[in-house]
């Protein structure tokens, strides 16, 4: 699996249109949103907020700007909801950070990287959201870890073949 | 110390994202987790959301109609077939029901008893969720500009959904019982024990507060209590699904909702609630020949004295006249303030359900099948002074004399209560009145016991 060691200068940065960084995510809440209320299994399943935030962190490969993209739509996810506004952000902000320092690191453009980073970013957001509600709000979860591990699995599919069609937005710097 | 800012500002900007989010946390677990204290910016991201939901429901409506009236006609005479069917069972059932109901009203009416009614409801689609699965939370396109208020209950046909805990001018965000800070008063099954409803962060419906010493059947119903003073009493919310021990002392009873609350369409918000006396079914029906006869002169009774003969059964008949002239007048009784108030004209396009739900046994216009001309809609609580012995003759005569069958309009009034009787026609060439008072034995004792 081709996921190779490069230094900062052999990676690529890329940069969004203002179009295409704010209606993406605006998408992805809406289509999240949404769907549920035709299959209700899919908000169980899919964050499609989460993949939009790794696919930006990834592309642009600048922390500040990943973590900052994983805050605002993390918060726009938790708005969306009835319960305390940052449970959502801090995680994505995490992960936001996380893929973007990642980014810098690896070379993440090729499906297999990208399932794999899908995948662990996943499992890293489901522990800082649990974590979060667990010791800062006291808030009881019943979560099952192979119940994550499954929804990890389906995430990361469903990003292998999103970032690939969001792929086409990218602009060089 | 530029150069150590320098190195670690990617982590800087980290610590500092994350510290104010957490201190955003922390400001609002200080003031409460209520929706309410973060309202303006919640309504961004639902403002900004909620127009690309209604545009594709709008598009996904458009071309399902066009489809299922244009396109989409095979079939159809059979389902017409079949619904037909349907209805004819439905009445059946009907008949059945509205019997109980009328019972049940009757005992209420007895007991004074007060009841909120659905006054009011509106009709609402669902065009969204939270998109999270900790959070079980719809919005509605329906808000404050429908009249849609916090706090107000949403049902659908099946049972109910939950409850208004966010309102917009053209939106609203419905809690759903599922989650986990909502909370229902309930009664389950016939042992009628209360307890409360809430969900867990699974989305699973839980029955709190129910002792591990009662029995709790699978498959019981659950119903509204009216307690927490958001759903009316008696709304189905499910059944007992699952029951195992839990911890203190209390059982652990898994539920499953009546309404799916997974596949949501369609819902009603309960916009207006009435309290008010339950009315006997009784009051509620008259036939028109009866209003027409309370209008027409009626013939004065007989003085006794002046009668003549038997003065003895005259002499009897005395402490029953009054009796048995009120049970002559149904009619001017039965108009007199005891006028139903279903909440006519007050509901919307949803209003036959409102108006179900304020009087089931008003809103359908069935007459049983047994009672042949009608009988049991003239059943009236206004002859209530009636003894158990007039109203077995009254009733007897009525139905050999109209041909109508009073076991049908009276099914189970018991002796010496007031429970209606049969209403004779007033306007008959034959009034009961002019009966000899003789033949209505007296019953001091069924009267005697009448509560009232």
């Amino acid at each position: 699996m081709p996921i190779t060691y490069t230094s900062g200068e052999q990676v690529e940065v890329y940069r969004f249109s203002i179009p295409v960084t704010i209606g993406v995510p605006l998408l992805a809440l809406f289509f999240q949103a949404f769907i549920p209320v035709r299959f209700p299994r899919f908000a169980v399943y899919i964050d499609l907020p989460l993949l939009v935030t790794i696919f930006f962190a990834m592309a642009r490969r600048n922390p500040i700007s990943g973590l900052l993209t994983g805050a605002v739509i993390g918060l726009a996810q938790d708005m969306l909801g009835r319960g305390p506004i940052g449970m959502y952000g801090i995680a994505k902000t995490v992960v936001g950070y996380g893929a973007s320092s990642l980014g810098v690191k690896l070379d993440v453009e090729n499906a297999g990287a990208r399932f794999l980073v899908t995948l662990g970013f996943y499992l890293v957001h489901s522990a800082v959201y649990l974590a979060v509600g667990r010791f800062l709000l006291n808030m009881t979860q019943n979560q099952s870890w192979f119940h994550g591990f499954l929804a990890g699995l389906a995430n990361a599919m469903l990003g292998t073949f999103l970032y690939f069609a969001l792929d086409k937005f990218k602009q060089r710097t | 110390m530029e150069s150590v800012l320098g190195r670690y500002k990617n982590l800087i900007w980290l610590v500092g994202v994350l510290f104010l989010q957490v201190l955003g946390l922390a400001t609002q677990v200080k003031r409460g987790n209520d929706p309410e204290h973060t309202r303006l910016i919640r309504v961004w991201v639902i403002s900004a959301i909620t127009p690309f939901e209604r545009g594709v429901l709008w598009i996904e409506h458009g071309t399902g109609d066009l489809w299922h009236n244009y396109i989409y006609l095979r079939g159809v005479r059979a389902e017409n077939r079949q619904l037909k069917d349907q209805i004819e069972q439905m009445r059946l059932e009907q008949v059945r029901l509205s019997e109980d109901a009328a019972q049940a009203r009757r005992l209420q009416n007895l007991l004074a008893f007060k009841e909120q009614f659905i006054a009011k409801t509106v009709a609402a689609q669902v065009i969204g969720t939270s998109g999270t699965p900790t959070n079980r939370v719809i919005y509605i396109d329906k808000g404050k500009d429908d009249g849609i208020s916090k706090d107000d209950a949403v049902i659908t046909a099946d049972g109910i959904v939950g409850k208004v805990s966010l309102v917009n001018s053209s939106d609203a965000q419905v809690l759903m019982i599922s989650d986990q800070m909502s909370g229902v008063g309930v009664i389950i099954g016939d042992d009628r024990l209360q307890g409360w409803l809430g969900g867990t962060s699974n989305g699973e419906v839980v029955l709190n507060d129910v002792m591990s010493d009662e029995t709790v059947p699978i498959g019981a119903r659950v119903m509204t209590s009216g307690g927490d003073r958001i759903f009316p009493r008696g709304l189905p919310v499910g059944t007992v699904a699952k029951v195992t021990n839990g911890k203190d002392l209390f059982l652990n009873i898994k539920i499953k909702p009546a309404a799916d609350l997974s596949r949501l369409e369609e819902v009603l918000v309960v916009v207006e609630k009435q309290q008010r006396q339950a009315v006997a079914e009784g009051d509620v029906r008259m036939r028109a020949a009866d209003i027409l006869a309370q209008r027409l002169p009626s013939v004065p009774a007989k003085p006794a004295a002046a009668g003549g003969a038997a003065p003895e059964a005259s002499a009897k008949s005395t402490p029953n006249g009054a009796a048995v002239t009120a049970a002559l007048k149904p009619a001017s009784a039965s108009s007199s303030g005891t006028t139903p108030k279903t909440g006519s004209g007050t509901t919307d396009r949803s209003g036959a359900a409102a108006e179900a739900g304020a009087s089931p046994a008003a809103a359908g216009p069935i007459k049983p099948a047994n009672a042949t001309n009608g009988t049991a809609s003239t059943a009236s609580p206004s002859t209530t002074k009636t003894s158990a012995a007039q109203r077995e003759k009254t009733s007897s005569d009525g139905a050999s004399r109209d041909g109508m069958s009073s076991d049908a309009a009276v099914p189970s009034a018991p002796a010496g209560t007031n429970a209606p009787t049969v209403s004779p026609k007033p306007a008959s060439p034959k009034p009961k009145s002019a009966q000899p008072p003789a033949q209505l034995p007296a019953s001091p004792t069924a009267n005697d016991a009448n509560p009232h």
